[in-house]
């Protein structure tokens, strides 16, 4: 090893990145209403209370609604962004970039209240599980770019050459040559964008009306010392689905590189 | 030739817009447009559960009059700052160790390591810092049964950490902390590797090739860590929220409150713009330091 102490160094980051998520299912098992050392005992009853509980089936149904639907408008649009992007030149494109990408800068809070006032003061629709998905749509978009623009770029354009010399049409050629090589790419992005949709809190804080979503259903309970343990199961599974979720996009974005004989540089953003 | 060629552009950039226009108009329609509605009620009158549409700048007066929303920006942007500043600093060999460190096979998976925290239950990795924090947490407890807290120990009662500025700065940079990485390793990926060795040829020792070449290469990295990480986190709601225990708001706090339970929205708006107008203007000037710093520098 070049580096020992900086590996060390790094060893020990990733200890401090992972400590919280390393408790969270010593107490999801733990046989104890409080959450504190000294672990009581091994249990499996928090997550059979959680399988009991109506209102969070009922949040978890409309988070897989929502992320379900919004990562499929996410990634469809993230495809025309990341083709127009990498593959033609035209003006202001860099401006009109810029504005689609921005919520990864903004605070989520501002996507939350400006998509509030719009939807209740301009609009006047009742707040649902709808509003969420417009919302989301937005907010995962310049991920599921990220993703799909890597993709688009390691591309090789002779080969849409050859297709178009060949007679193919413009369409043709996008269908038949460019759509199977960049299809890891779409369902890393697509997975991208479910990901953060199912984690997402405050635009579904604001936007949800009355409906309980995931997040603003554990939000709602954090302040209930008894709810607490329940929490705690239904976060392992959370974590262990992200974790799953993640990999199989990482498996799919290597693939896609591997299929376009690209160079891998790395992860996602 | 000429004429064909010109046509030829005419026709990439018409089939560009065509296919840029969906996300385009989306992004208009649902990112532009609702953050010029709260530009426009910034302005606007609150009336009793209505909003006047009459013109004013009462919203902009009573934000800025208030004392509390001034501690409060302060706070926000004194928080925002030492986590932007803990997290870079902290980034910052990680990047290097990514970069300069791995085999280029192994480089994907340790930043899939690095990344799936972050994807994970943004609420409950706060919440857990309140359990590693907390009166009876983890770090009490693990210090209890070392006997450095109780009757014989250093300490005599358990420590007080939650509800503090330091908690919630901690548990911030825990929070962004891969967004600070990942910048800095493009940065750092970007580099020439002849030019480290050209470096070390000529003599130099490799902490000044790290000083003379490598640092000054890295910082249009760091300084997309450091805004990709500040302006977020000075809109941080869930933070102050769980970890503040709701006594040490942040200006997130403040507009939620204004927008939500208090229903005064023009006023929440004008407290928005307001903030950020501050933090645009922070950096911007941040850039523009850091231009003229790499300019002197060479």
């Amino acid at each position: 090893m070049k580096f020992p102490p900086l590996k060390i160094y790094a060893l020990a980051y990733l200890l401090f990145l992972y400590a919280p998520i390393l408790l969270l299912p010593l107490f999801a098992f733990n046989d104890g209403t409080i959450i504190a050392f000294p672990l009581k005992g091994f249990t499996t009853g928090w997550f059979a209370k959680m399988a009991e509980n109506d209102t969070l089936r009922h949040a978890l149904s409309n988070s897989l609604i929502i992320a379900l639907t919004s990562s499929a408008g996410a990634t469809i649009l993230a495809v025309f962004a990341a083709r127009a992007s990498t593959r033609y030149r035209f003006r202001a494109k860099g401006s009109i970039m810029g504005l689609i990408m921005l919520p990864m800068v903004l605070p989520d809070i501002l996507m939350g209240m400006s998509l509030l006032l719009v939807m209740l003061e301009v609009l006047r629709v009742n707040l649902s599980i709808g509003t969420v998905i417009l919302g989301h749509v937005i907010i995962s978009l310049p991920y599921a770019i990220a993703v799909l623009q890597t993709a688009f770029a390691t591309l090789d354009q002779s080969l849409e050459e050859a297709a178009v010399d060949l007679g193919e049409t413009r369409i043709g050629t996008f269908r038949l040559i460019v759509l199977p090589l960049v299809m890891p790419g779409i369902i890393s992005a697509f997975l991208i964008s479910f990901t953060i949709s199912l984690d997402e809190f405050i635009v579904a804080f604001f936007l949800a009306g009355n409906q309980p979503t995931l997040p603003t259903y554990i939000f709602s309970q954090l302040r209930f010392p008894s709810s607490i343990p329940v929490i705690m199961a239904l976060g392992t599974c959370l974590v262990a689905a992200s974790i799953v979720l993640l990999s199989v996009a990482e498996f799919f974005r290597r693939r896609g590189l591997k299929r376009t004989g690209a160079k891998d540089t790395g992860g996602f953003l | 030739m000429a004429a064909k060629g010109e046509s030829w552009t005419r026709s990439e950039a018409a089939q560009g817009y065509a296919l840029i226009a969906p996300p385009a108009i989306y992004a208009v329609l649902l990112l532009a447009a609702p953050l010029a509605t709260i530009l426009a009620y910034s302005f606007f009158k609150d009336g009793y559960l209505t909003v006047i549409h009459e013109f004013t700048v009462q919203n902009y007066i009573a934000t800025w009059s208030d004392p509390i929303f001034r501690v409060i920006l302060v706070r926000s942007l004194f928080v925002a700052g030492l986590v932007t500043l803990a997290t870079v600093a902290l980034a910052f060999p990680i990047a290097y160790f990514l970069s300069f460190g791995l085999e280029p096979s192994k480089k994907a998976r340790w930043i899939l390591l690095i990344t799936i925290p972050f994807w994970t239950s943004y609420l409950i990795r706060v919440f857990l810092w309140k359990v590693i924090l907390g009166y009876n947490g983890v770090v009490n407890s693990a210090l209890e049964s070392l006997g450095i807290i109780g009757p014989n120990g250093l300490i005599a009662d358990p420590l007080q950490m939650l509800n503090s500025v330091g908690a919630i700065t901690l548990t911030l940079a825990h929070a962004y902390a891969p967004f600070a990485i990942l910048p800095i390793f493009v940065s750092l990926e970007k580099i020439d590797r002849s030019l480290l060795e050209a470096g070390q040829d000529l003599g130099e020792s490799r902490w000044r090739t790290f000083l003379r070449v490598t640092l000054p290469l890295a910082m249009p990295g760091v300084v997309a860590a450091t805004l990709i990480v500040f302006i977020p986190t000075v809109g941080d709601y869930v933070t102050p929220e769980l970890i503040g225990g709701g006594k040490i708001p942040m200006v997130a706090n403040l507009i939620q409150a204004q927008m939500l339970p208090l229903d005064n929205r023009p006023l929440g708006s004008a407290i928005a713009v307001s903030s950020l107008l501050v933090v645009g203007a922070l950096a911007l000037l941040f850039l523009w330091l850091n231009r003229r710093f790499l300019k002197a520098g060479k």
